[in-house]
């Protein structure tokens, strides 16, 4: 019980300070694995591809799963009541004054300082996955320049730079690509 | 009652069609709220998103709240809510529940070794976005330096980098009006 309340105030407190979008939540879930047993940073990339290939939207998405990881279909219903209800009543109580919270220069000016932050907190988050991806190693610490040679996947860096240039170049569905990705994992085995 | 309904089921039918949330549900959105149901007209459905784009949480979600509080006040709220995660939280759910008995099956350990490469990449392409949208002078370049070293290599909640870079948002620009005026 105790632990469920925990799960539903961590998720609180994502939905209160992830702003912009459902990648905003990554850096948080990253804290998560550190701080909590319930799931490993190695699973996180595997929650966002789950995330993006099923519909709706992709914080609910891995507030979900996170849940089931902690605690099956009942965490998975705390994790998500949790991430939505800040926003819930943040929304009830700005409805009534939408027009002034749209034109407020103080909502802009903190804004102006947000995006920059929220998209080295995603960026920091995409290199945790990076690494996870590229190297037989998910821990940045256990990586040094003495065994970063043995640590590399070959097969991997291939398909990185290989999709890096074909999701540039083709612009399809992300699942397209994530299907892709694990046919190529099967096939050659990563 | 039969309006609560209503807006459960027509935020259900968006959110179990979408993928990607954010800008990927406009159309749905308007063709279903604004088109079929006239519960906003199309401006409206615009202002709800810029406005969910400067409050916490997720965009749809909270423009499924906003709409469902205008028709029916805070059940209307729920309701809409409710219905708008309902899908995915029922596809996660269970797609969480069979992975959890395949995962230690060497093809799915193969097939997430590719997938993690992908994800990679996906996540590389949507910073790239985010940099058009966010980076606009150069101090938003050292805002997202800081904001990326400190992440990776100091044990700190990202509650706090937050918290500072909407501070120091607020604090540069009333400086940089206040030079102008």
């Amino acid at each position: 019980m105790m632990d469920l309340l925990i799960l539903v105030f961590e998720f609180f407190k994502i939905g209160l300070f992830s702003v912009g979008g459902g990648l905003a939540t990554l850096p948080f879930l990253y804290r998560l694995a550190d701080k909590y047993p319930w799931f490993s940073t190695s699973q996180i990339p595997d929650m966002i591809a789950i995330s993006e290939s099923t519909p709706g939207p992709l914080g609910v998405n891995m507030a979900t799963y996170t849940g089931f990881q902690h605690s099956g279909v009942i965490g998975s219903i705390c994790a998500t009541a949790g991430l939505v209800l800040p926003s819930v009543i943040i929304i009830i109580m700005v409805s009534k004054v939408l027009e002034k919270f749209r034109s407020n220069k103080y909502v802009d000016y903190a804004f102006y300082g947000l995006r920059p932050a929220v998209m080295g907190l995603i960026g920091a988050a995409g290199f945790g996955v990076l690494v996870g991806a590229l190297f037989h190693s998910a821990k940045l610490e256990e990586l040094s320049l003495g065994n970063i040679g043995s640590m590399i996947g070959i097969e991997e860096c291939i398909l990185f730079a290989a999709l890096l240039f074909a999701t540039n170049k083709w612009k399809k569905h992300p699942i397209f690509y994530i299907v892709l990705s694990a046919i190529v994992g099967i096939v050659f085995a990563l | 009652m039969k309006d609560l309904w209503n807006l459960f089921v027509t935020f259900c039918r968006i959110g179990g069609f979408t993928f990607g949330g954010g800008y990927a549900m406009l159309p749905m959105l308007q063709k279903e709220v604004v088109e079929k149901r006239q519960w906003a007209t199309e401006d409206e459905v615009l202002d709800y998103f810029a406005i969910g784009q400067c409050t916490p949480g997720i965009i749809f979600v909270n423009t499924a709240t906003f709409i469902g509080y205008k028709q029916k006040g805070i059940p209307g709220a729920i309701a809409a809510t409710v219905g708008s995660i309902f899908p995915s939280v029922c596809i996660v759910m269970f797609i969480a529940a069979v992975l959890n008995n395949f995962a230690e099956l060497a093809v799915v350990q193969h097939a997430f070794a590719g997938i993690r490469v992908v994800v990679s990449v996906l996540i590389i392409n949507a910073v790239k976005g985010l940099w058009k949208k966010s980076v606009v002078d150069k101090l938003c370049v050292v805002i997202a330096a800081a904001s990326f070293l400190v992440s990776v290599w100091v044990d700190i909640s990202p509650v706090w980098i937050v918290i500072a870079a909407a501070i120091l948002g607020i604090a540069v620009s009333s400086g940089r009006e206040a030079k102008k005026s």
